[in-house]
Formats: C-alpha cells, sequence, structure tokens
C-alpha cells in the first residue's frame, strides 16, 4: 500500500509499498518552491509598506468634500494589500513556479492546440505605436493598426475560403455567439422564425451553451460508427425549423467528416445555415477550406491555430468569416480599403453604418471598440513568418505527428490498454479509449492523467469528448519535435506497465508535483472563494 | 520547413515510414475526400525572417499616432494610466503567459492562486463577496450580468441609463435580442440619469437596472438613489452596476450603495490601451448569485495531504459541464489581463488606490475649471466628476478642433459627435490620468482658445513651425 499521511514537506514519505525494495524519499529532496506552503499577497501584507509613490498633483488642492458630496465617497479603504515592490514580483515569481507551461513542458491538451508561442509577437504587440493607441484614436491617426486589421481579415478570408471576415469576438465562444446570431438575423431577415440548432453528440460543450444564449435550441445528432455524422439521424431532423448546424471538421474525435458535402447539401436542402467551429482549424490549413466545404460561418480560435498565447485562460479572439449572404448583418465597426489616386498609400476606415455591403444590416456590437488587437497582432505578425505554405506545412506537419504518434503507441503496445475510438488514422489529433485499461490494469484515465504529470508531461484532454468512455483526446501539434512524442509515448507504456505491476501507484499520483491530488468536491460544497481579511 | 516547425526531412521520413505511408499527401488523401482539397498554394505571401517581420509590423506601429507620441487627454472607457514594469515582467514569464485554462490543478497553483488573489482583490475593490475570475471586457460583462438577471428572475425587461457606455448599451441590444429581452433606456438630464424617468422606468416585469458610474460623460451619479428607485418600482429587479474600477478609490463601493452585480472594464487597472483590447472585465455580486455567476471561478481546498491548494469550482455551471444548460457559453477568460489587474492593485495597494485617485480627482477639477474659463468653451454639466468631464464648444466644429490640437501635439479628448451625433455634436469628452501634467493641461487650454478662436473668425490658424 501507497501511504499517503505526510503532509509536512521534506518530511520522508514511502511510496510503491511498504516492503523490501520501496522508495524511500529523504528529507529536503524536492524543490523548496514546488513544496512552498500556499500563502496569499494578502496574506503577505504589513501595516505601512507600499510601492507605489503618487506623482506631486502639481496643481491647487482642493477639498474632497467640495468637489464629491460627502455622501457619494468612499468612508474605508478597500483592504488591498500593503507590500514592497520586491515582495510583490518575489511572491508572483515564486507561486509562477508552481505552474506547469508550455515553454517548459509537452501539453498535448486535445482540441487546444498548445503550440509555441513566438516570442517575436510579444516584442512587435509591445511596441508603443500598438501597445499605446487610444481605440478612439482619429481613424487619420491610426492607419497602421488599420491596415494591420484589414490585412489579417484579407489573410483570414483566404485560409476559411469565406469572402468576409469580422475580428471583433473576444474568444471562441463569443465567435460562435455572433454565429448562432448572425443565423438567426438571415432568417428573421427573409420572414421564417427558425429554432434549431444541430449539433453532434461530440460537440464542444461552448456550442450547446451558446445556442441557448442566442434563444434557440439544441437538437443532438448522434455519430454513426465511424466517428461521423449519423446521415440518417441528420436527415431526420433536418427540416424546415433548422436554423443551423454546427460542426467541428474534423471533429474533436480527430475525423475528417468524409459525408461533408453530403450534410452540407442536406442541411442547406432544409434552408438552413452551415457553422464551422474552427477550433480544429490546425488540421487542415491550406489543405482543405470551410467555404469549400460549404460553411456559411466560420469562426477562428487566434489562440490556438495563430499561437496567441494562452494566458493560464485568456486572451483568446474568435474572429469569425462568413459567406456573402451572412455578410449584411456582421457586427460593425467594418473596415474599408479606399484606393487612393497618384499611387499614394491607401486609406483604411473603420465604419459603424456602413450604407450597403457587410454591416450594412448589423446585429450590432458584441463588445466595445474592435475587438482584441493586441492579439491580432500577434496573429497577422505569425502569418507573415509563415506565409500559406507555412501554415499549409505547419497543419501538415500536425497531422503527421499526431499520426506518428498513434504508431508509436501501437509499437508500443499502448494501444492493446488504450485502444483508437474510432477509424484508424487521425488528423491533428485523436481519442483513445481508457476503458480496458480501467478493466485490465484497475486504473481510470484520471490516474493515467495525474502519473503523467510525474513524468513531466501534462496530460491530454480527458473525459471528452463524453461519448467515448474513459476518453482521453491527445493533440500534439507541429512545433513539438519527434524525441518529445517518443518520450511520451514511452512514459504511457511504463505507466501502464508500471500499472499491471501495482495499480495504487497510479491511484495516488501525483506525487512530484507542488500539491498532490485536491479536494474538489470539497470546494464546490463549501465554496471559499476569497481571501478573508481582519 | 518553417521555423517553427520541428520535423526535418529526415523526421518526416522516419515517422511515415512508421505511420506506413508513402508520404503526407496520401495521408490526408485517404482522409479527405478529393474534390475539397485544395489544388493550390493559399494566395498568402512566402513567409519572411523574423527580422522582416519585425521591421514590417514595427513600420506599421510608426503609422499610428500613440499615446506615446501624442499627450492624449482620450478617454470614454479606455485611459492612458502608466502600467509598472513589473506588470510587463510578470505577464511575460513563460509560467503565467504560456498554460491552459488550469484543467490540472496540481501542477497549476500559480495560474490558480493567481484568480484566488484576484477574486479577493476584486471584492475588496467592490465591497461585493464573491468575484469570478473575469470575463472578456467592460461592455460585454454588463450584457453577461443581463443575462444572469434573466436567470434569477425570468423576467425580459432590461432598463439602462443612457449614461452607460454607448458599446454597452449597444452590446446590450444585440446580445438581448439573443436571450429574448427588450431594452429600455432612461434619458439624462443635466448629464446624469434622470430620476424622474428612472423612477418611472420600472415595472413587475423588470429584470434589471443597469447604472454607469461615473457615468459616459464623466459624472458621479447618486447610486443609492437610482437603486432605491430600482427596487422600489421593480421588485424583481437585479440592480447592476458597471463601473470605472479606479474611481473606487474615492467612490462609494457598489455593495455599500444598493447594488446587486458590480461589473466593468478593467483596463485601467494596469492593462495597455491595445486600441482596445485584450483587458478584462470584472464581474463581483452578491452571495446569493454566486451559482448563476458566469466564467471561471477558483476556490480554496486541500490536497490528499492536507495541504492548502486551489482549483477551479462550481464547474457545474459552466458549458463544459451544464453544456445547454450552463449559466454561459464562457470557456476563455481573461487569466493573464486579470493577472495584470492584481498586480497593479497589490502595487497601488491600500494607502495608494485613494491616493492615485484623489490625484486624478485634484487635477480633473483643475482641467475641468481651466477648460471652462476659455473664450468659446463651456462645462457641458455641472455634476460632480472624478476623472473625466465632458465639455460644449457651442457653434464650433468640434472634430475640427481635435484636427487642430493634434496637428499641435494634443489630442484633446474624444468629440462626442462620435458617439452621440445629433445629441451632443459640440461636445468634447476629456479625460484626466496621472500622466497628465499641470503643464500639458495648461498647453490644452490655450490650444482649445485657439483652435475656438480660428474658427470663429473663420481663419484656420497656420500651423507654425
Amino acid at each position: 500500500m501507497s501511504t499517503t499521511e505526510s503532509s509536512v514537506p521534506g518530511e520522508a514519505v514511502a511510496y510503491g509499498g511498504d516492503g523490501p525494495g520501496a522508495s524511500k524519499v529523504p528529507a529536503h529532496s524536492v524543490n523548496p518552491i514546488q513544496r512552498d506552503v500556499a500563502k496569499t499577497i494578502f496574506e503577505k501584507s504589513v501595516e505601512g509598506r507600499r510601492a507605489f509613490v503618487a506623482p506631486p498633483s502639481g496643481v491647487p488642492e482642493v477639498a474632497l468634500d467640495e468637489i464629491i458630496p460627502a455622501n457619494l465617497q468612499r468612508k474605508a479603504p478597500a483592504r488591498l494589500p500593503q507590500i514592497t515592490e520586491p515582495e510583490i514580483v518575489r511572491h508572483y515569481v515564486r507561486i509562477s513556479r508552481r505552474n506547469f507551461d508550455l515553454d517548459s513542458g509537452f501539453y498535448p491538451l486535445g482540441s487546444c492546440t498548445m503550440k509555441y508561442n513566438p516570442r517575436l509577437h510579444e516584442r512587435v504587440a509591445g511596441l508603443p505605436g500598438h501597445a499605446r493607441l487610444h481605440p478612439f484614436q482619429t481613424q487619420d491617426h491610426a492607419q497602421g493598426a488599420l491596415e494591420l486589421m484589414y490585412g489579417l481579415e484579407r489573410q483570414l478570408a483566404e485560409v476559411s475560403g469565406l469572402p468576409h471576415v469580422c475580428l471583433q469576438p473576444s474568444a471562441g465562444s463569443h465567435g460562435e455567439l455572433a454565429g448562432v446570431l448572425l443565423a438567426r438575423a438571415y432568417h428573421e431577415s427573409r420572414g421564417e422564425k427558425r429554432t434549431k440548432v444541430l449539433t453532434p453528440d461530440t460537440a464542444h460543450g461552448t456550442n450547446p451553451a451558446t445556442v441557448t444564449m442566442a434563444g434557440l435550441e439544441v437538437v443532438k445528432v448522434a455519430t454513426n460508427p465511424d466517428g461521423g455524422v449519423d446521415i440518417d439521424d441528420l436527415r431526420a431532423k433536418a427540416d424546415e425549423d433548422v436554423a443551423l448546424i454546427m460542426l467541428t471538421n474534423p471533429n474533436t474525435l480527430g475525423i475528417f467528416d468524409p459525408n461533408i458535402e453530403e450534410i452540407a447539401s442536406i442541411v442547406h436542402g432544409v434552408g438552413g445555415v452551415l457553422y464551422y467551429d474552427g477550433a480544429n482549424l490546425n488540421a487542415i490549413m491550406g489543405i482543405t477550406r470551410p467555404g469549400d466545404m460549404g460553411f456559411d460561418i466560420v469562426h477562428f480560435n487566434l489562440h490556438k491555430s495563430f499561437t496567441q498565447p494562452h494566458g493560464g485562460g485568456g486572451p483568446g479572439s474568435g474572429p469569425i468569416a462568413v459567406s456573402d449572404r451572412i455578410a449584411p448583418f456582421v457586427p460593425v465597426p467594418v473596415i474599408r480599403k479606399e484606393e487612393s489616386a497618384d499611387g499614394a498609400a491607401p486609406r483604411f476606415s473603420l465604419l459603424d453604418a456602413p450604407a450597403d455591403g457587410p454591416g450594412s444590416r448589423t446585429i450590432g456590437k458584441l463588445r466595445g471598440f474592435q475587438g482584441n488587437y493586441g492579439v491580432f497582432v500577434r496573429c497577422y505578425s505569425y502569418i507573415k513568418s509563415l506565409g500559406g505554405t507555412g501554415l499549409r506545412d505547419a497543419s501538415e506537419i500536425a497531422v503527421l505527428n499526431a499520426n506518428y504518434l498513434l504508431a508509436k503507441l501501437d509499437e508500443l503496445g499502448v494501444r492493446k490498454h488504450l485502444p483508437l475510438a474510432f477509424g484508424t488514422r487521425c488528423m491533428h489529433e485523436f481519442v483513445i479509449s481508457g476503458g480496458p485499461m480501467k478493466r485490465e490494469l484497475g486504473i481510470k484515465t484520471l490516474d493515467l492523467a495525474k502519473r503523467l504529470l510525474d513524468h513531466g508531461f501534462h496530460p491530454p484532454t480527458v473525459y471528452f469528448p463524453l461519448l467515448v468512455e474513459e476518453a482521453l483526446l491527445i493533440e500534439p501539434v507541429e512545433t513539438e519535435a519527434k524525441e518529445t512524442l517518443d518520450a511520451f509515448a514511452e512514459a504511457l507504456a511504463e505507466i501502464l506497465a508500471e500499472a499491471a505491476e501495482d495499480p495504487t501507484i497510479a491511484q495516488n499520483a501525483p506525487y512530484s508535483t507542488p500539491v498532490r491530488r485536491l479536494d474538489e468536491a470539497g470546494a464546490a460544497k463549501k465554496p471559499r472563494i476569497r481571501q478573508p481579511i481582519a | 520547413m518553417t521555423r517553427y516547425t520541428t520535423a526535418t526531412d529526415a523526421d518526416r521520413e522516419a515517422m511515415l515510414a512508421a505511420v506506413g505511408v508513402g508520404s503526407i499527401s496520401d495521408l490526408l488523401a485517404e482522409q479527405i475526400p478529393q474534390a475539397l482539397l485544395l489544388d493550390r498554394p493559399l494566395e498568402i505571401p512566402d513567409g519572411l525572417s523574423e527580422q522582416e517581420v519585425y521591421t514590417h509590423v514595427a513600420g506599421l506601429a510608426a503609422r499610428n499616432t500613440s499615446a506615446e507620441d501624442e499627450v492624449t487627454f482620450l478617454g470614454a472607457g479606455m485611459y492612458d494610466h502608466y502600467v509598472p514594469a513589473i506588470i510587463d515582467m510578470l505577464m511575460g514569464r513563460s509560467e503565467f503567459l504560456t498554460p491552459y485554462t488550469p484543467y490540472q490543478p496540481e501542477v497549476s497553483q500559480g495560474g490558480l492562486q493567481v484568480m484566488f488573489e484576484y477574486q479577493t482583490a476584486i471584492s475588496e475593490l467592490t465591497a461585493l463577496p464573491v468575484s469570478n475570475a473575469s470575463v472578456y471586457e467592460g461592455p460585454s460583462a454588463v450584457a453577461a450580468a443581463a443575462y444572469l438577471a434573466k436567470l434569477v428572475n425570468g423576467k425580459t425587461r432590461i432598463v439602462v441609463s443612457a449614461g452607460a457606455h454607448p458599446h454597452t448599451i449597444q452590446t446590450l441590444q444585440t446580445l438581448a435580442v439573443g436571450y429574448g429581452s427588450e431594452v429600455v433606456v432612461v434619458p439624462l438630464k443635466d448629464g446624469r440619469t434622470d430620476a424622474e424617468a428612472w423612477a418611472a422606468a420600472f415595472d413587475e416585469d423588470t429584470s434589471a437596472a443597469i447604472v454607469q458610474q461615473p457615468n459616459f460623460l464623466g459624472a458621479v451619479e447618486d447610486v443609492q438613489a437610482l437603486s432605491d428607485a430600482a427596487r422600489a418600482g421593480g421588485p424583481k429587479a437585479v440592480v447592476i452596476g458597471s463601473y470605472d474600477p479606479l474611481t473606487l478609490g474615492v467612490l462609494a463601493p457598489p455593495g455599500e450603495v444598493g447594488i446587486d452585480v458590480a461589473v466593468g472594464e478593467g483596463q485601467s487597472l494596469g492593462n495597455r490601451l491595445d486600441f482596445g483590447g485584450p483587458s478584462f472585465g470584472f464581474f463581483a455580486a452578491r452571495e446569493a448569485f454566486l451559482r448563476r455567476m458566469p466564467g471561471r471561478i477558483a476556490g480554496e481546498t486541500t490536497d490528499v495531504d492536507g495541504r492548502r491548494g486551489f482549483v477551479l469550482t462550481l464547474q457545474t455551471r459552466e458549458q463544459h459541464i451544464r453544456r445547454e444548460k450552463a449559466t454561459s457559453n464562457i470557456c476563455t477568460s481573461q487569466a493573464l489581463n486579470a493577472l495584470a489587474g492584481v498586480v497593479y492593485l497589490s502595487w497601488l495597494g491600500r494607502d495608494g488606490l485613494p491616493e492615485l485617485a484623489n490625484l486624478l480627482v485634484q487635477r480633473t477639477h483643475y482641467a475641468r475649471t481651466t477648460l471652462a474659463a476659455v473664450e468659446g468653451v463651456e462645462l457641458l454639466h455641472e455634476q460632480p466628476v472624478v476623472r473625466e468631464f465632458a465639455l460644449r464648444l457651442p457653434g464650433v466644429d468640434v472634430q475640427g478642433v481635435v484636427s487642430y490640437c493634434q496637428d499641435h501635439g494634443v489630442n484633446p479628448g474624444l468629440a462626442l459627435s462620435r458617439t452621440h451625433g445629433g445629441q451632443f455634436d459640440d461636445g468634447l469628452l476629456v479625460a484626466i490620468t496621472e500622466q497628465r501634467t499641470k503643464e500639458q493641461i495648461d498647453e490644452l487650454a490655450r490650444l482649445l482658445g485657439d483652435a475656438v478662436a480660428a474658427q470663429r473668425t473663420g481663419t484656420r490658424q497656420e500651423v507654425s513651425a
């Protein structure tokens, strides 16, 4: 039996059995930062300490009460930390080291496209001409920004195979919301009130959640034995009430649906709109295009295929590309380019109420200003770095890496316990099932994931998609080297072999992390979501 | 091969052999119908070297006039505050910059603790007990709060003050169509929400009451009076306040003046202007709304060894669990920008926040008094202000005045014809930050006087060298 009693940092702990050969961990054998006892910045506050020093006002001062009536004023200051700058830096640098990050390790999180984030992008996005540009700057003084946004729109249009792009949505789910509202506006403009949205049972959770927020109703479509949309079920559910279908292709199983043209024709046949969830665009850039497959609306996750760093959960950006019939309804402002006479530079303008063309019958605005411009700078730079052929190369290697990893798992016997859920090949990601592993070796997908942490790998996406038992969704991306994929495959093989000997090791994992398994149920039962301050 | 794609030709051959296909094209053709394969390269120019990309994108930056290039008095939702150097350093750390959402808490304690601290800071700032870990930005945060109100009371009428940011009202109108609510806008009177019209706007079916503090014209609203009136007329209404967070250094916090849900644009807390984003939206509420909140929430717990740790909690609200029954579709929040927010609030600290807010009040008071004394310039309203105020330049083309000042290196603020055409055509909205000195304010006064005088005499002054 493994022991889990030890809680004192540095104390010897026995793992992997008490008998002869049990490994003993001596005192002070782990990274001390990793074993810090968590203390918040509020608990480090000391009366009288400070970082900020205000500049002198330089103006004749007036009593506050003469400017703002006393009843509208704050009575007691917000109890923010009292702390010096060196202590702030040490605090955050120290806790940062309790994070796993993409720069230091493999992160095969399926459907999240954890590819390398070039540092060039941080440098150019940080130039004052971009970073200190006010969103209400007069347009004559923001021509560089508008040209960049226009250029990014054209690039994304070409990748998607659709003519018009709106950069405004803040993230993928925001792009989805835009898309569903656009489809709704399109139908209403034709005097039709359609209420149903078809979504496969493999869809991302954001799809059904978005549908509800847009006031429509989710109708699930089944998956066929090959992992694609069940065409018979689709035919049965496709009727004149269908506003749109939301699809990811390749889907969340990593499978390119070979029936996509038929699906498009069925949905278009009943007057519905096709929406492409761009979460998996990294599989197809320059290879095939959603517009050519028949989709009317596409959203991009600029934080996936286009290298915006994930930031520990944002910021992202979720532009949409649309067909001609959807274009009049796109959110405003829209960007226009006007060629100048005499070979002068073209002029770019932002229009809140265009008289014609895209945005002329706009659904409105989804947020303030023009969208996450700082993200646009990074993604525009990425596309400039790769070019059209480089984007295709990125997708090709993403697909090759995924298939290679699949082959490697087969070679090492991993797929005996973790079989591929559907098909024999995959696009840029694949799903394996932990069902046999659970029955044969006694460890669950969660245990495998936690034990991977001890091997220095971030686990794949787990328990998604929902229709696969004990699912692991693995996306290796094109910026990872063959040696990394080999090492990851070997770690999986080693964990399975270890479980065959003693499943309790994985069941109690992880051991090497800043904290071990956390009581999530307890956290939800009695939520403590802020630091109490005395 | 691109410089970010790792596979060499030898790697490719070895990997293809392991997969058992002859080429990548074959691998793709096995899976994608022939008719759908793109038979030409993308029409995007070939890739450039790192230095070429730098030069090109820096060239675009050089064609913008940023707050580095001119003295700017622009605000209207985003402000040119000083961002301390430690924020650049911390946001640039790999450990904060490059992870995903903390789905594996054992290796995400840093990010989760930041969220927990951020939530604490927002709760302290707003005097409301629960905060999420951030949403996209300001206007959509207001729309998310209105959606929460609808989930709570099932009502479908949203009342919003015309003092809200125009983008907020437009965003509400766009998203409310989705969730089936109507938006009623209550007008301003003398620069503040018209108290009589406000009180009359509520009924049994009112879902949400929304007020902005300070309002778009910079005026400080009597939020307590507005929330009392909203409750009196609309017993079911959730009262929502959209706040400029830095002004909470001096203004009564929402939790003490009857607000149920406080949201707002977080840019002024340590985030760059970035031409409008990314920044973050904050979202805090009374305890009763905790389980209806959108977005990520970090909670404290312990591990199997009894050690303190943090996890994402109350996830049963969220889209990946609840799907169509989720409280929101939000997945990505603004973790990195919220990090900047909590670092900034810690840097200001308990004493610094009120000091900074008071500095804004004093300089703004000086600027307002000085500018209103310029010939041809009047106050658009006389309500108390903190950091922003509206002027009128009667009979003058305000956009022309803006151009004149910009030609002289000063951006005087927002011509209100751009956001409130037909209503405040002669209005100018002027914002003050700690980066705007007395000398710059005096220079603005001189330029405004010159510009107005020039237009009035009908002779446009030439730019002097």
